[in-house]
């Protein structure tokens, strides 16, 4: 057997077909294996991105929290300042109010002893007259002794002093 | 030349059905059929495991993405039919497949391509399509009936699958039914079991048995031409249009019977192991 036309005629029917087949049937196998590439790769960077988003969401998230936690701390300081601002401010308060009414109190008190200072001269002053005009058994002469009984009732009211 | 033209013809055909054999009788090796096989077995190995070693869980290459798309497809067929868990039916179906295929693909190689080389190397006689011999074909579905029987003990137990010999495609109620129907039972699952590997390898063999035979009628058209002849511009064209033709037809029949060699061998299995 050697090289014949039927064998040249087989080869050419064979590179006929190879040729339908790499016309017809190649295109669409290569372009559902590239479809399939396509989608895979699609898919991975979909994939990707979609953990990068992620660390990145949580990431945010992270410092978001911790700027919150902070802002809270620094809220939480203020309240605290604040608080103690306030107890402060209203124990000062609280002892001018209750120095004031101290002071109050004393004028009042010293006041009323000065009233009662004055009342007593004056009770005093009169039962002193009133001993004395017993003493001297008789009418003594508010007139005549004005200046004495004055004298007399100053004398009382600065001892009292 | 007319004259000669049957005699040359007959010698043709009979030349090219002839296998390259070693032994006589029984013990007669195809060598040419073992060769090819072998050949495209490793081919089929070294592509597969090739891109199995380099399989990348990122954008896939296109070999890559070819034979992804090959084992899905049987992978899918697999899980449609074959209901039990088994790891061993997809990959055997995969391989089945692909080297069934790969076989009938040395079908559409020109016919004396082949023998022609290896004529002048000094072989004398080579067949080139491992399952246009029958030994192939049985061979691989004497394989698939031993897979049945294991797959069968497998899923039922010994006794499950031998009980099933009896009772089993006829069911009876009552144990006088039972034994009365035993032996049809036993006759007809014998049968059954007997055909499957037979009609497998036929099936197959018959198919490109046939397509390689009619390459090889074609191929007579042009048989002896000679320039003087005026016959021969006429037959020339009609054997490029009818090879044409039956070459491209023939794609379709090599896939086919690839297809329903790897499918009857899947079915086969998912009956043997579900329960009658």
């Amino acid at each position: 057997m050697s090289i014949t036309i039927t064998l040249l005629i087989q080869g050419l029917a064979f590179f006929a077909v190879a040729w339908l087949v790499m016309q017809f049937g190649w295109p669409s196998i290569m372009s559902a294996i590239e479809t399939r590439q396509k989608k895979i790769a699609e898919g991975l960077a979909a994939a990707d991105r979609g953990q990068k988003d992620l660390d990145d969401a949580r990431a945010n998230a992270h410092e978001i929290v911790k700027e919150a936690r902070n802002k809270a701390t620094q809220i939480v300081d203020q309240a605290n300042r604040r608080s103690n601002e306030m107890v402060e401010d209203a124990k000062g308060v609280a002892i001018a109010e209750g120095e004031r009414l101290i002071s109050v109190a004393r004028a009042d008190v010293s006041s009323e002893a000065g009233r009662a200072r004055a009342a007593l001269t004056q009770e005093v002053a009169s039962l002193v007259v009133a001993g004395a005009s017993q003493l001297l058994k008789r009418e003594v002469d508010a007139k005549a002794h004005a200046d004495l009984l004055s004298e007399l009732s100053a004398r009382i009211t600065a001892e009292a002093r | 030349m007319a004259a000669e033209g049957p005699h040359d013809m007959t010698g043709y055909i009979k030349h090219h059905l002839e296998h390259l054999s070693s032994g006589e009788g029984f013990y007669a090796l195809h060598l040419d059929s073992i060769f090819f096989k072998l050949l495209l077995s490793l081919v089929f190995i070294l592509i597969f495991i090739g891109v199995a070693r380099r399989a990348t869980a990122g954008v896939p290459g296109k070999l890559q993405c070819f034979v992804e798309m090959v084992v899905e497809f049987v992978d899918g067929l697999v899980k449609e039919t074959f209901h039990g868990r088994s790891t061993f039916i997809a990959p055997l179906a995969i391989t089945i497949f692909c080297l069934v295929f790969m076989m009938n693909f040395m079908d559409m190689l020109p016919v004396d391509l082949l023998p022609a080389a290896a004529h002048h190397v000094g072989i004398g006689h080579l067949r080139i399509v491992p399952t246009a011999d029958l030994s192939t074909t049985l061979g691989m579905s004497i394989c698939v009936f031993f897979l049945i029987q294991y797959y069968g003990i497998k899923h039922k137990g010994l006794v499950g699958f031998l009980t099933e010999f009896v009772t089993a495609p006829f069911h009876a109620e009552g144990m006088v039914m039972k034994i009365l129907l035993a032996p049809a039972n036993l006759l007809l699952r014998l049968i059954e079991e007997a055909v499957r590997p037979v009609s497998l390898s036929l099936r197959l063999f018959g198919n490109m048995y046939a397509g390689e035979l009619i390459f090889i009628l074609i191929a007579c058209m042009t048989l002896g031409a000679s320039t003087s002849s005026g016959m021969t511009y006429v037959m020339a064209p009609l054997q490029f249009i009818s090879g044409f033709v039956w070459t491209a037809f023939h794609v379709l029949v090599i896939t086919l019977q690839a297809f329903i060699f790897m499918m009857l061998t899947v079915v086969y299995l998912s009956m043997a192991a579900e329960h009658h």
